[in-house]
């Protein structure tokens, strides 16, 4: 604290802060701007800081007559923002601009005419004074012996006690993070979901049953089972539809380099969740030319004429399969449910 | 005069000649180019005809001399009038380079040019045909269920709001605000490029005018805020804020900081 030295003497220019009593002039160079120097650039700042003023009094009169004047419903064309509501913009810019004004004004003032000698302000001692010091001992001491903390140790023991319990039924409101739940485990409800043998794909949307021939080469179809509405309504959640929820594609039988199992598509009708298996994004960005599925959360991708197997991004699974034939009527079913956990990944499956 | 005559070397002066050139120039290519007869497509048989003429002249190279194909270009045979309308009236055939997608660009053909190319390809083989003003006619069609239909089927690679977006390596989804109900329509029955086929067996033509009355919706649909942002919502405009809204309060803090002169 000895390096910056009070001294009463200005270096430059004994200007302002000794003829204003101000705290000592620290003891470096100063330079003096052009308005400490020239009274004509002085005057025009003066007029600068001043009409800034002025142009903000005139943006809240502006501000008034937009009220007042401005229909509320017209609308106007401004370039880059388009056509928008006139009132909102008037009101929004002259009272923006007026609050601008008002600060700029502020700081050029400062900036241009205010003193800016460097000055120094002396720290006051961080220490409190002894006196005050020793009533704060003081009255510590007396409310010790006041409370009685010392003559009734059964009451200390007590307390200490009952602080040291406290935390315990903080520890049971979190046991779950260790101690698995009753019921189902996470990997039991997603291994299980609506699909079961011969149960039918319909069209998202219109819940029509979908033949084999519905769909060309290269199509897209979101699907669900036949049945989600009524789960849906039982279990009064979607649950069930999120884990059920399949897309199928159509492609050339010999592009399809390989499956999850033998001859799960349906003359090259294949069928695969709709769920990313990285955090469980909804995913049906589908190419039809690349065959790529493409997750738009985090760009997971998925070669569906491959098994499913991720080509790039962060998932870690395959997308699962879902094995379909079509029964006696002629539309299209499923085999059997999915043989692997559909949707994200979970801790006791990597 | 002699205000010209002194200046009559200067740089500019050459410029100014140049660019006066390439106008007449181009300017007269252009009048000679437009002069040439706009082809009349009376009958059928003629309209194929001529069809054909115009497929050998801006398609055959890539497409192959019996639409084939070849190794820059599918067959266009079964590809159907719907696909050839599609991708000349949006500009995107013929291809000006090749890359990850054609962009839709500005349209050579006239309307009946590429009808007659329309017809030369559907002459070819069966395929989905262009249309029709009824089946494109989404007028007693319900908005709202083309709203679930858009983000059951469309809104994965086309956004929410039809803004469209991206996909893999350089493809993208583009957006629908300046698309008419027929491309729409002739896109979901074609599947151009990386589009899937949404064909009318499993998206029936009242679910497709149903979309097509939601696109409708949201092409008109005014901004009251102006400056949609691509009408993603907080993150957009968050992202908007955290860039240009914060780059200006430190401009601000560093001319509040800097000392005057």
């Amino acid at each position: 604290m000895t390096d910056i030295t009070p001294s009463g003497h200005s270096s430059d220019h004994g200007n302002q802060p000794e003829r204003l009593g101000y705290s000592p002039v620290a003891d470096i160079p100063h330079k003096p701007r052009v308005t400490d120097i020239d009274p004509k650039a002085a005057k025009r700042a003066e007029r600068q800081v001043a009409s800034m003023f002025l142009l903000s009094i005139i943006f809240v009169i502006l501000f008034v007559v937009a009220f007042v004047g401005i229909d509320k419903s017209t609308a106007i064309y401004i370039p880059v923002l388009g056509v928008v509501g006139a009132l909102q913009v008037a009101l929004g810019f002259t009272m923006g601009v007026a609050i601008l004004l008002i600060g700029a004004g502020a700081i050029q003032w400062a900036k241009k005419l205010m003193p800016d000698v460097e000055v120094v302000q002396q720290r006051h001692d961080m220490n409190s004074e002894p006196e005050a010091a020793a009533e704060a001992a003081a009255n510590y001491q007396r409310g010790k012996e006041e409370s009685g903390f010392v003559r009734y140790p059964i009451i200390r023991r007590t307390l200490i006690a009952a602080l040291a319990l406290f935390p315990i039924p903080l520890i049971v409101l979190l046991r779950d993070l260790w101690i698995t739940p009753p019921g189902e485990s996470p990997e039991e409800e997603l291994s299980r979901t609506a699909w079961h043998e011969g149960l039918r794909i319909v069209a998202d949307g219109n819940f029509q049953p979908i033949r084999p021939e519905d769909i060309p080469v290269g199509g897209l179809v979101s699907a669900l089972p036949i049945d989600i509405m009524e789960i849906q309504e039982e279990e009064h959640n979607l649950n069930a539809r999120g884990k059920a929820a399949i897309i199928l594609v159509r492609m050339d039988p010999d592009q399809i380099r390989s499956q999850q199992g033998d001859n799960w598509d349906y003359q090259g009708i294949l069928a695969y969740s709709k769920i990313c298996t990285h955090v469980g994004c909804p995913i049906a960005l589908y190419e039809q030319r690349t065959h790529h599925l493409l997750c738009p959360c985090h760009q997971s991708t998925f070669d569906l004429a491959d098994s499913g197997d991720v080509i790039f991004g962060p998932a870690a699974r395959r997308m699962p399969q879902l094995p379909i034939g079509v029964d006696e009527e002629g539309f299209l079913v499923a085999r059997s449910d999915f043989t692997e956990p559909v949707g994200p990944s979970f801790w006791e499956r990597s | 005069m002699k205000f010209l005559a002194a200046r009559r070397r200067n740089p500019i002066v050459a410029l100014g000649l140049l660019l006066f050139a390439l106008v007449v120039v181009g300017g007269g290519y252009a009048v000679v180019t437009e002069t040439q007869p706009a082809t009349a497509a009376m009958g059928s048989q003629t309209q194929v005809e001529d069809g054909e003429r115009l497929y050998l002249e801006g398609c055959s190279s890539c497409h192959g001399l019996q639409a084939e194909g070849t190794g820059n270009g599918p067959t266009l045979i079964g590809a159907g009038a719907a696909a050839v309308h599609f991708q000349v009236a949006t500009g995107r055939m013929p291809l000006a380079a090749p890359g990850a997608q054609a962009p839709a660009k500005e349209v050579i053909y006239t309307e009946s040019e590429i009808e007659a190319m329309s017809a030369y390809v559907a002459s070819l083989a069966p395929g989905p045909a262009i249309p029709s003003a009824e089946q494109i006619d989404f007028a007693d069609a319900d908005v709202a269920e083309g709203g679930v239909l858009f983000r059951i089927n469309c809104a994965q690679c086309h956004q929410a709001a039809g803004q469209g977006g991206a996909l893999t390596q350089g493809k993208y989804a583009p957006s629908l605000m300046e698309s008419t109900p027929q491309e729409i329509y002739e896109a979901m029955i074609t599947g151009p490029e990386n589009m899937p086929i949404f064909a009318d067996s499993t998206l029936q033509v009242e679910e497709k005018q149903a979309i097509l009355a939601y696109i409708n919706e949201l092409q008109e649909a005014p901004s009251p805020g102006g400056l949609a942002l691509g009408r993603l919502g907080p993150v957009a405009e968050g992202l908007f804020l955290w860039t240009a809204v914060f780059a200006a309060l430190i401009a601000a803090a560093v001319w509040i900081g800097i000392k005057a002169r």
